[in-house]
């Protein structure tokens, strides 16, 4: 189980790498404010924690603000990239 | 029913991860970058949605903690101006920072209250979680998260101007973050030996605020300038944090995700680093422009100015115009009256492009962003590497608010702190006209010797209004 999540760890670093490599620099701010939008999937963690009835009174308070704080990175970062990209293809010369 | 679903929760998880990765590719086009951006909210919200149908989920606070986080998100998205996005980004990747390490702490005290048995069950319910493995991922999650956190915070201090953007060093600086990382390595060790005790607990609530005091301080003595490597860089520590959250709860969305923007944040810290010719230790640990008491050569001439008038006539002659902005064109808010002179310019029968250096202003990309809202078509945007070889033919450079990425002393002065930086040659254009506030030195602190060239005029005043002044003056034409 823990060998497999290291394997599944090493090829998305890899992919990741791949997948920015060759990004053109008019792009650069875009991509980095959606990437800072999936690293808001941290969600996933701070729902389980303020879901799930283990732990006590405590988790749940850490829970809920972590939830907060994600759900600002997935929110606020994904909107903001969209209103950045409409703003990419508002083009009178049209799109490459 | 909820039961049947649980094996499919993998799963979802699983094409949650494969939509960030197609995602992520759609986004190195500008044509397919927004669809992009949809694909990957949509893997955010499939991961989202398959842990709520996780067994018992109770949904009362995570509801509060949803709404009111998406609630500040989505306002702050709309409210943010575009000259305001680098520090945006920085604070939501410092709340990502946050959320990350603030799971970290929630995990530890459900295992310390649970016991390791029932806490290795919610963990993997086939018995094959580690305590080891769970002490080491909560104690890297805990320090990478606080570091993202604080760090961000004083990004966001620096570039929205609340406290100053200029480095800040103190006396054995470099022997304080040593102590600190000492301290770190030292603590998650003495954590993992034994994660229950009560020491331990105290030990881990040392790592968090030794953590904070580190992404303050690491922060803290780097400059304006070099902002867009550290934003880069927080990115990248963000995802970092996340994917360490995933080794915690073993799963896979969140290391996958995680490891994606972890990789991608350090593949644009280094091109940050490239296109200002220094390493990233050099960046993150020399407190560059705090030391320029010595920058370079002093530099000798004449300064010629020269009125907005003037310029109106040596553009009004030009065939071939070059817009270089920088960080200033961005506080002057003057990137949609810079579009209206290029156009202008074309009518004028001019051939206009706005080269744009990779770390003008304070994040990567940030000058393209600023002139795509004015509605600059970016076949016009071109790159240092396009412009610097045909530069000589160009009539005119108007170099609006840059000044460190348009220094020669990069390519003259071996004194020079910039030196072997690659910059943008306009003052190797037939005239280049600098538009300044006044005298002042660049962020970096270095002398300019461009002011001082043959073929070089200032245009001093605030960008705006100057670029205003000849906007009218084509237009009195």
């Amino acid at each position: 189980m823990l060998g497999l999540l290291f394997f599944v760890f090493v090829l998305a670093v890899f992919l990741g790498f791949e997948l920015i490599a060759k990004v053109p620099s008019q792009l650069h701010t875009p991509l980095m404010s959606g990437s800072n939008a999936i690293s808001g999937i941290t969600i996933v963690g701070a729902l389980v924690a303020a879901g799930q009835p283990h732990g006590g009174d405590f988790v749940t308070v850490l829970g809920t603000i972590a939830v907060a704080a994600a759900m600002i990175n997935v929110v606020g970062g994904y909107l903001v990239t969209d209103r950045m990209l409409a703003m990419f293809k508002h083009k009178d010369g049209g799109a490459k | 029913m909820l039961e049947k679903l649980q094996p499919l929760i993998n799963y979802i998880y699983i094409i949650a991860s494969v939509l960030f990765v197609i995602g992520l590719k759609m986004m190195n086009r500008a044509v397919t970058a927004r669809k992009g951006n949809l694909v990957s909210a949509v893997g955010m919200a499939l991961a989202i949605i398959a842990t709520c149908l996780l067994m018992g989920m109770e949904f009362r606070w995570i509801l509060v903690g949803a709404v009111v986080g998406s609630a500040i998100g989505a306002v702050s998205s709309y409210a943010v101006k575009m000259t305001a996005m680098p520090e945006m980004v920085g604070i939501f990747n410092g709340f990502g920072g946050l959320a990350s390490m603030l799971v970290s702490w929630a995990e530890l005290v459900k295992w310390r209250s649970m016991g390791w048995e029932a806490y290795a069950r919610t963990l993997d319910p086939g018995g094959n979680a580690s305590a080891v493995f769970a002490a080491v991922a909560i104690a890297f999650t805990v320090v990478v998260g606080a570091v993202t956190f604080s760090g961000s915070m004083v990004a966001f201090l620096k570039l929205a101007e609340w406290i100053p953007g200029k480095p800040l060093l103190f006396k054995g600086q470099n022997i304080v973050n040593g102590l600190i990382v000492l301290t770190v390595v030292g603590g998650i060790i003495y954590f993992c030996l034994d994660p229950v005790s009560p020491a331990a607990y105290a030990v881990f609530m040392v790592l968090m605020v030794v953590g904070l005091a580190l992404g303050i301080t690491s922060v803290i003595p780097i400059g304006g300038a070099d902002m867009p490597v550290v934003i880069s860089l927080l990115n990248s520590y963000s995802g970092i944090a996340a994917t360490t959250a995933g080794f915690i709860i073993l799963n896979n969305g969140l290391i996958v995700a995680g490891s994606l923007v972890g990789a991608s944040g350090i593949i644009l810290t280094q091109i940050m680093c490239k296109a200002m010719n220094r390493s990233l230790a050099n960046v993150l640990f020399s407190g560059f422009g705090a030391v320029t008491e010595s920058s370079g050569t002093a530099v000798k001439g004449e300064v010629k100015a020269l009125s907005a008038e003037d310029a109106f006539y040596v553009l009004e002659a030009a065939s071939s115009v070059v817009f270089v902005p920088g960080y200033g064109m961005a506080v002057a808010q003057a990137q949609h009256v810079v579009r209206e002179l290029g156009q202008l310019l074309e009518k004028n029968g001019a051939e206009v492009k706005y080269c744009i250096h990779p770390v003008a202003g304070r994040m990567p990309g940030h000058m393209n962003v600023l002139l795509a809202e004015a509605n600059v078509p970016y076949e016009q945007l071109v790159e240092p590497g396009d412009v610097n070889p045909v530069i000589g033919t160009v009539d005119v450079a108007i170099v609006i608010g840059a000044n460190d990425v348009v220094n020669p002393a990069a390519r003259e002065d071996k004194t020079s702190p910039l030196w072997g930086m690659p910059i943008i040659n306009v003052d190797e254009a037939k005239t280049c006209i600098v538009l300044k506030r006044s005298m002042r030195a660049g962020f970096a602190g270095v002398e300019n010797p461009l002011f001082f060239k043959e073929n070089t005029r200032m245009l001093f005043g605030d960008a705006k209004a100057s670029i205003s002044a000849l906007v009218s003056e084509f237009k009195a034409e």
